[in-house]
């Protein structure tokens, strides 16, 4: 019997080899989402947990990888719903257009800590597709939304960002 | 400034403000942990919950204070 076929129907060896095969690539999707290796390594073993718990409903003929990536996302954004930083943003934020490298860093600083204080389904999308640079079409496989939908969300994600900035006087312009 | 600029501008902002994870390599292995975890799980799922164990005392209870009430609970099951 093939090992996926294996797995499917419940045995621990099968399981166990395609642990070995794919916690490295699962524990790599995790971090650049969560951004810290041991809650990577925490969300990587309930990904397969969560795997392994539903190996009967796992189609044999269909591809692991990906259905691994796409439960490794669920729990990562998870942890970001349950995670979200609720530091408020001071009031007297620079422009982000100065030259002073000093109000740059700052204001970087105040954008960080707004990005990571996004709802937790376009933090996802905004840290893949800007930050990491992921193809829009991986993410919205790995997320289980559409193209157009990650998309979508990448653009409110920014739109977010500069409004919050402008609120906070920093001069990220226009509407 | 048009829209698309703005964009173009924050997002280079988000990117100069937060650099891509540089270290995604897995420093060890995992599998003793996930079969920690299998063990919990298991021994989890074997173990009664509380309000089950709670449920039973208040039905073993009806039923020995108020014996009358036996044939009331076979008419229902």
């Amino acid at each position: 019997m093939e090992l996926l076929e294996r797995f499917a129907s419940g045995d621990l060896e099968a399981f166990e080899a395609l642990f070995r095969q794919h916690q490295r690539e699962v524990f790599a999707w995790i971090v650049r989402i969560v951004r810290d290796s041991g809650i990577a390594e925490d969300l990587t073993v309930e990904t397969f947990w969560r795997i392994y718990k539903s190996r009967a409903r796992f189609d044999p003929a269909g591809n692991f990888r990906a259905w691994a990536r796409r439960i490794a996302t669920n729990a990562a954004l998870d942890h970001l719903r349950h995670s979200r930083h609720e530091t408020e943003l001071p009031e007297d934020l620079p422009s982000a257009r100065t030259a002073d490298p000093v109000i740059r860093r700052e204001t970087r600083e105040r954008l960080k800590q707004a990005f990571f204080r996004l709802p937790a389904k376009y933090r996802l999308v905004a840290t893949l597709a800007l930050i990491e640079e992921e193809p829009y079409n991986d993410i919205a496989k790995a997320a289980g939304i559409s193209v157009a939908l990650v998309k979508v969300r990448v653009f409110r994600a920014v739109r977010m960002l500069r409004r919050k900035l402008n609120t906070l006087g920093v001069g990220v312009s226009a509407k | 400034m048009s829209n698309e600029e703005n964009n173009k501008e924050m997002k280079n902002l988000i990117k100069t403000a937060i650099a891509p994870v540089k270290d995604t390599e897995l420093r060890r292995d995992l599998w003793p942990q996930m079969l920690r975890k299998l063990d919990e799980q298991s021994a989890a799922a074997i173990s009664v919950p509380w309000f089950d164990c709670a449920l039973a005392a208040i039905l073993g209870a009806v039923l020995v204070f108020f014996p009358g009430s036996i044939p009331a609970l076979l008419y229902h099951l």
